[in-house]
């Protein structure tokens, strides 16, 4: 029968006693793609006979989806060190193709599941897919345990207390904040310890049917592609931790950095990606980076700014988690409706880095290579698609950017680009940035043009952010002529 | 009598109005139902006063519905009040993502209520077809008495892709038939002095607004010709090089109504292209001594090195916008002659900090409400100095965080709330989103 001693939740393992009915566990990995801070799998291990951890993968085929090389790569490193990690733990990581609604209720049965858990995600069509599946478990008599460890808080509440809207300006936002409780401390990390008598039957033909795919095995081309310059996973993510803090400390200063051109490459130091697939707890994250704080400046209360880069992802989950059309212009309660322009041609020019500007090229060669570009290099070329020069939809751009870079999510990304194009979470005055000047005041040498269009490099400082205003002995001398070797300016 | 009845009864179905329809239907006749002999409420002989009160209350496209419901109803739909105004938007699916209003819905305007028009405004996309739709509409508003007309291109400046004839034959139709026109915006469009010329021999006693910022086949004489005969203009905008001394004494004129509002653009396509020449004080002081009210206000697209030519001399502007980056100097000589400003926005001043130019512009610009910085740089000290000089007269502040730089003496914690303290409000610089 189901509902053994397993499906009721929170009894520590001893005091239950060992019935004849086995349990047998599924954790399910979509973000939190970590073996810390994972409150929902800790739950899910407590007095079962085995648990299988599984990630699902469809589309399979790179062709069909639209995602870049970096980020399948990404996610596959991910997923590679999530096994590696729970090999060590007596287990493996399941890795299966096909959508959630047709391959649980296969599992559950196959596997003889009586609980199922995951970490709860509150964009809108994750709770709907979300509840599906817990409609299926229930029917299979599958125990679901859900538990919040994506943010800091939990969004629903944020919004509650709010009289059931979202924040929609980021001062209000962090009035709000300021009037939550403490964040909930990240939970241990799971060890063999922890796993305790549960173990994981992996079979022999395990790599073959539940093995993490390589991106050859997706239909991706990887001739010639050298080793991704923000690598994939848990390890490299804590690793990245410390560094981060090291950085802090070392300077012992937590206010925001001055800009140079050394800030827009990509640095050791950087976790925006690895909060979005979850390899790093923004628990973690927020309590290490308070620890610190606290001990450079002998126990002062840490400002708000310091949680700067947390508090916004938050800002953008509670702005989007009720709303479906959140990433829509039309039929989106919080978008101005405005008459963006329809025009492929120059969409594509912008997409591809052959605007004919070196700034917004650059910029855009940098994000198809690499997958991360400097919140300012975001908000140069989102303005200058939308408000700014192009007047195309911020849609257009936030499909670009879903493709292409690495810590883009559902609500994150759109909510930036609504940000960005002006349609949205209105503050008073917006300006534009400037395709010319703002590049050459951040970075007043080229540097960083040069080394994203070495087509350019032969440029001197003083015309490398306008070529086209070179005189031609200039040009011919950096041996590019604007209009055959460089585009013009669109 | 019965209208009170029929009011109070709003609302609530009427039963013998199911059972008409249904009659109709039956029968095929449309019945006039003012001569039926039926007592009670019917919705089909509400007084027309109310349902055009009801309708003007509807969206375009739930009245044209309603319309077809029964002849009272239809009429209605047409009666002159209902077609006042009205907005073409006219789009092309390759090039927007909008609607356009329905090719039948603009004959049947064109054929029933083109005299009804009087507030029309067309907004196109960035097609030339677009554009040619609406000089075609325009071409055929002949027997029309229209007071406000706009030409808005919603995202590229559409009109200019027509041949300059094509769009001024078009537009004088307008200006010659309608001899009301008070409100007339024509931006970016390719409007010339002679249709100027047609317009204001037509329509000087009623013109009182005239927009027409980057309209190139314009001259400073073209201009001149409206300011000398339409004595109630109001609000003008366009571009630096159309202002002229002459221009301003002609507003200054005895005969003139009061300016309200002068918007000038002074823009530049390429560095060191455009010379710009300079305006005597003494035709801005005849402009303020005309009109003491008068909003001055000037937004520049300029290079850094392309200022030269301004504010030497005190000069009346009242809200300044730098759309790209602007000089030192220049932020320092507004600090010294434009002692009538209200508004400053600063999109970007260069890597030097402006701490000096802004305590400047806090001392003489006591008439300052509303300041927006983008990318430029002040020290924290000198921007709660410059609060505390302005007080709480300012009731538009928006700084971006980035401006700030924290310094020996303030922390941006520490600033944020002096500045609120002077402000009399809690006050946070603008963020853009980190990622």
């Amino acid at each position: 029968p189901v509902g053994g001693p397993c499906a009721r939740r929170g009894l520590p393992e001893r005091s239950v006693p060992h019935s004849a009915m086995v349990c047998n566990s599924i954790h399910w990995f979509r973000k939190g793609l970590r073996l810390h801070d994972n409150p929902a799998l800790l739950e899910s291990v407590q007095g079962v006979d085995t648990i299988r951890c599984v990630y699902m993968v469809d589309p399979w085929f790179a062709g069909t989806s639209s995602l870049s090389i970096n980020r399948w790569g990404f996610l596959l490193q991910c997923l590679e060190d999530l096994d590696t990690n729970l090999r060590k733990l007596n287990s493996r990581l399941f890795v299966i193709r096909g959508q959630p609604a047709d391959v649980f209720p296969r599992l559950f049965k196959e596997w003889n599941i009586s609980r199922l858990s995951f970490e709860y995600d509150s964009e809108p069509f994750s709770k709907k897919r979300d509840a599906v599946i817990k409609k299926l478990a229930t029917e299979a008599g599958v125990e679901v345990i859900v538990r919040i460890s994506h943010t800091l808080y939990d969004i629903d509440v944020i919004i509650e207390r709010n009289g059931g809207q979202p924040p929609l300006t980021y001062k209000h936002f962090q009035k709000l904040i300021s009037q939550m409780g403490p964040v909930e401390m990240p939970v241990k990390m799971i060890t063999s310890e922890t796993m305790g008598r549960c173990t994981m039957p992996v079979l022999d033909d395990h790599g073959d049917r539940f093995g993490v795919p390589s991106l050859e095995e997706l239909g991706f081309n990887t001739e010639g592609l050298t080793s991704a310059v923000w690598p994939g996973g848990e390890t490299e993510a804590l690793a990245r931790l410390e560094r981060h803090l090291e950085r802090k400390a070392w300077v012992a200063n937590f206010e925001r950095p001055g800009m140079n051109s050394k800030s827009l490459l990509a640095s050791p130091t950087g976790l925006s990606p690895y909060l979005r697939f979850g390899c790093l707890s923004s628990r973690l994250f927020y309590f290490k980076l308070t620890e610190l704080y606290k001990k450079v400046k002998k126990n002062s209360s840490p400002p708000l700014s310091l949680y700067g880069q947390l508090f916004w992802r938050e800002f953008f989950y509670a702005a989007g988690t009720n709303n479906p059309k959140f990433d829509k212009m039309e039929g989106n309660p919080i978008c101005v409706q405005i008459p963006w322009d329809r025009n492929p041609e120059a969409l594509a020019k912008w997409a591809e880095g052959k605007t004919g500007f070196p700034w917004i090229d650059a910029i855009m060669t940098q994000l198809r290579q690499e997958g991360w570009i400097h919140h300012l290099a975001r908000h140069a070329v989102a303005c200058f698609l939308t408000r700014g020069d192009l007047w195309i939809s911020w849609e257009e751009g936030m499909k670009v950017f879903e493709e292409l870079l690495l810590d883009a999510d559902w609500s994150v990304n759109a909510g930036n680009w609504m940000w960005l194009s002006c349609s949205s979470f209105f503050q008073q005055f917006f300006h534009c940035y400037c395709p010319v000047g703002f590049g050459r005041r951040t970075d007043p040498n080229g540097d960083y043009i040069r080394q994203y269009l070495p087509v350019l490099r032969g440029y001197p400082a003083k015309h490398i952010y306008d070529p086209w205003n070179a005189p031609e002995d200039v040009q011919r001398a950096a041996n590019c002529i604007i209009g055959v070797d460089y585009p013009r300016p669109m | 009598m019965k209208q009170n009845r029929v009011k109070q009864k709003l609302g609530i179905q009427p039963p013998s109005f199911v059972d008409k329809v249904n009659k109709r239907q039956m029968t095929g006749l449309v019945q006039d139902s003012e001569t039926s002999n039926i007592s009670c409420e019917d919705w089909g002989n509400l007084h027309y006063d109310l349902i055009l009160h009801i309708f003007q209350y509807l969206p375009l496209v739930d009245r044209a519905c309603a319309s077809s419901v029964c002849r009272t109803w239809n009429k209605a739909f047409h009666m002159p009040e209902l077609w006042r105004r009205f907005e073409f938007e006219l789009h092309q699916p390759a090039t927007s993502y909008l609607n356009s209003t329905h090719p039948d819905l603009i004959q049947q305007i064109i054929k029933k209520h083109a005299d009804h028009l009087q507030y029309v405004s067309f907004k196109v996309d960035s097609s030339t077809e677009s554009a040619e739709a609406a000089c075609d509409i325009l071409s055929q508003l002949v027997n029309c008495s229209i007071k406000t007309l706009g030409l808005i291109s919603t995202a590229r400046p559409s009109f200019m892709n027509l041949s300059k004839s094509r769009f001024v034959s078009a537009l004088t139709v307008v200006f010659v038939n309608s001899k009301t026109l008070s409100s007339i915006k024509i931006n970016d469009t390719p409007i010339d002095d002679p249709s100027l010329k047609v317009l204001v021999a037509n329509n000087s006693d009623t013109l009182k607004l005239l927009k027409m910022s980057s309209c190139p086949y314009v001259s400073p004489a073209g201009v001149l010709c409206v300011a000398d005969q339409c004595y109630g203009l109001r609000e003008l905008a366009l571009n630096y090089y159309l202002l002229s001394d002459e221009l301003l004494l002609a507003l200054s004129s005895e005969k003139h109504v009061h300016l309200e509002q002068l918007r000038i653009d002074v823009v530049s396509e390429n560095p060191g292209e455009t010379q710009f020449h300079s305006i005597k004080k003494s035709s801005w002081d005849a402009l303020v001594k005309h009109s003491p009210k008068v909003n001055i206000v000037m937004y520049f697209f300029l290079y850094e090195e392309e200022f030269d030519p301004f504010f030497h001399d005190e000069t009346p502007v009242t809200h300044i916008y730098f759309g790209r980056a602007v000089s030192q100097q220049m932020l320092g000589r507004i600090g010294m002659n434009c002692p009538r400003l209200i508004e400053l926005v600063v999109c970007a001043n260069g890597r030097h900090p402006m701490d000096d130019e802004l305590i400047c512009i806090a001392e003489s610009c006591k008439n300052l409400t509303a300041v927006g910085l983008g990318e430029c740089e002040v020290s924290c000290s000198a921007f709660v100095e410059f609060v505390k000089r302005c007080g709480g007269r300012l009731t538009q502040l928006s700084i971006m965080e980035e401006v700030l730089i924290p310094d020996q003496k303030y922390s941006l914690e520490q600033m944020h709330w002096e500045v609120s303290k002077y402000l009399g409000r809690v006050w946070f610089p603008d963020m853009m989103p980190t990622w």
